[in-house]
């Protein structure tokens, strides 16, 4: 069995599956990916099912080399530098990984999540049906924490890939980051309509300290019209809760399964990898859509990850950023590969 | 008895979860009407609805919008929420043995001198009353309970006290709690309980159900020990009964 061997990680690195779902209602956090759709495009990109358990990369960065065989890898880190053996490699790339080399990520400009695939299964214990690590009640992913230097993780049914590296063509993650769609409620109530209209205008700044289970903003104060302690409710994926000091937080996937205070708005479900990419001291604005807007969104990007991702020879030694070179790139190299 | 209302709010979460809000304050009442949906949804499976929070007043229903559209959902909802006024099973009383004595009821004294009581006192009045699980939430296994005696009813703390130790039996701003796993806490911790709510390696990894009521035995803490070991040991040491309505 060949085994994926972390060289050196850095904080806030796991291990992350479609989540741990079906028990909310003891109290168990679903965890799963900050950006489900980057991280369902890198297993799609490494031929696994879209739900499998890949590496959930932070802006601490993996180091990682393959022991006992060689090892497809699928990686996804728009923003990020990567090398292997200390050659540049684009920040959207498959290739194999041969016993005595290194692949190396490393925050870059831009992004806060990359998604590392490992073609085949990464044959960890589930907890509760899922490897998705939740790391503040230690449970899932690898023994309930984060990955460290010198953990193994063994690979059942591997496939080596196609040898040479090539740069992953994934135009549906070239997305809009600064203007994130939510949908009012459930507690919009208890806010005036002119707050409501603050709210939605900013502009908010994201700050440094949010982690996997908030992202926390800082802006204008909003005022509450009723109050800012509500007794417990449900709390879903994307909730923007409002407590006393104004300042909106934008619940994440490592949030508590309820809570007490009043919920604006929620982000819609494709917003919420683009929100969890944005890094601290970046501004952002939300637009309101209905349910009805959000659900056709979610269509569009379930029906986009089910498509096979293209590829095409790596040719460039110079991989600066080709994710913020936008749009033209991907949509030149979509025509030749199509 | 507070007023319920016939028809339940139905609030968007965005497009993945619809609360359905029987009220605005911890009830029984209300929570009867929400753990009886709570049921009937879960009697009559509905494609494309993944999970069914029950909290003090409302019911997350979190769903698969490209299953299940949210028309669907609210009808099911309505129909349901009509027909759903009562539980339709009898709630399990839970007896859980609880050591208060050092070195697990760390926090007695302070309750015992906010509250204006003994700390035997505090000890027979917790120990005395039958609490209502209303929910899970806040972390895994950690469950809300009501009933809690009026004199022990003291505010939670103004700042967390380090991580309670496994099993807490806890008190806090009107409700008590059991917890399970080690976190940092605004709450009063009176004692342990052996019996582990949550045991993720165990099947069933849960063994109260949100509406299920529970007691607790007090407990010395030789008892604690050994109920503890028989606990590893695979056995169930919460004695199950039957609730009184």
């Amino acid at each position: 069995m060949s085994i994926l061997a972390i060289e050196a990680a850095g904080p806030g690195v796991t291990l992350q599956d479609g989540g741990r779902h079906g028990y909310l209602r003891f109290g168990i956090t679903a965890a799963g990916p900050m950006d489900p759709l980057m991280h369902a495009s890198a297993n799609r990109a490494a031929g696994n099912p879209l739900d499998a358990t890949a590496i959930e990369v932070s802006t601490g960065g993996i180091t990682v080399g393959a022991a006992g065989g060689p090892l497809g890898l699928a990686l996804l880190a728009p923003g990020f530098r990567v090398a292997l053996d200390g050659a540049a490699l684009p920040e959207a790339v498959a290739l194999t990984l041969e016993p005595g080399q290194i692949l190396a990520v490393r925050a870059g400009d831009a992004g806060s999540w990359g998604y590392l695939a490992v073609s085949g299964r990464l044959d960890v214990a589930p907890v509760l049906g899922s490897n998705a690590t939740h790391t503040r009640s230690a449970l899932g992913g690898f023994d309930g924490r984060g990955l460290a230097a010198g953990d193994r993780l063994p690979v059942a049914d591997g496939r080596a890939g196609d040898g040479a590296p090539h740069r992953l063509v994934v135009p549906w993650l070239a997305r809009n980051a600064r203007t994130i769609r939510v949908v009012p409620g459930p507690q919009d109530d208890y806010f005036a309509p002119d707050q409501i209209a603050a709210f939605l205008d900013g502009p908010w700044t994201v700050l440094p300290r949010g982690d996997r289970m908030a992202c926390f903003l800082d802006g204008e104060p909003l005022k509450h019209a009723r109050g800012h302690d509500i007794v417990s409710d449900g709390v879903a994926m994307g909730a923007i809760q409002v407590p006393g000091n104004g300042l909106p937080i934008v619940l994440m996937a490592d949030r508590q399964s309820t809570g007490g205070y009043p919920k604006i708005a929620t982000v819609i479900g494709p917003d919420i990898g683009r929100i969890a990419q944005l890094r601290g001291g970046t501004s952002l604005t939300f637009q309101k859509v209905t349910v009805a807007e959000a659900v056709a969104a979610r269509r569009i990007e379930r029906d986009a990850v089910r498509e096979p991702v293209a590829r095409e020879p790596v040719v460039r030694t110079d991989f600066a950023s080709d994710f913020l070179l936008g749009l033209n790139l991907v949509g030149g190299v979509t025509d030749g590969a199509g | 008895m507070s007023d319920v209302p016939d028809e339940p709010r139905l609030l968007d979460a965005g497009e993945a979860a619809l609360v359905v809000e029987f009220g605005t304050t911890v009830d029984p009442a209300i929570s009867d009407r929400v753990l009886a949906l709570d049921d009937a949804l879960g009697a009559a499976p509905l494609a494309g609805l993944l999970e069914r929070v029950p909290t003090y007043r409302s019911l997350m229903l979190h769903y698969d919008p490209l299953v299940l559209d949210r028309e669907t959902l609210v009808a099911r909802v309505r129909s349901l929420a009509a027909g759903a006024t009562a539980r339709a099973a009898t709630p399990t009383l839970w007896t859980l043995p609880c050591c208060y004595d050092a070195p697990h009821g760390e926090d007695i004294v302070q309750v015992a001198q906010r509250a204006g009581l003994s700390p035997d006192a505090v000890v027979s009045t917790h120990a005395g009353a039958t609490y209502r699980v209303y929910m899970y939430g806040f972390a895994p296994g950690f469950a809300y309970l009501g009933g809690l005696a009026d004199v022990l009813a003291v505010p939670r703390r103004q700042s967390p006290r380090p991580p309670h130790p496994r099993n807490a039996v806890m008190i806090g701003g009107g409700l008590a709690a059991v917890a399970t796993v080690p976190m940092p806490t605004g709450w009063y911790v009176l004692g342990a309980t052996p019996a582990r709510l949550y045991a993720p390696e165990r099947d069933p990894s849960f063994f109260v159900g949100a509406g299920d009521q529970i007691r607790f035995e007090p407990v010395d803490a030789a008892t604690f020990d050994a109920l503890t070991a028989r606990e590893a040991a695979g056995e169930a040491v919460a004695r199950r009964g039957e609730a009184r309505r």
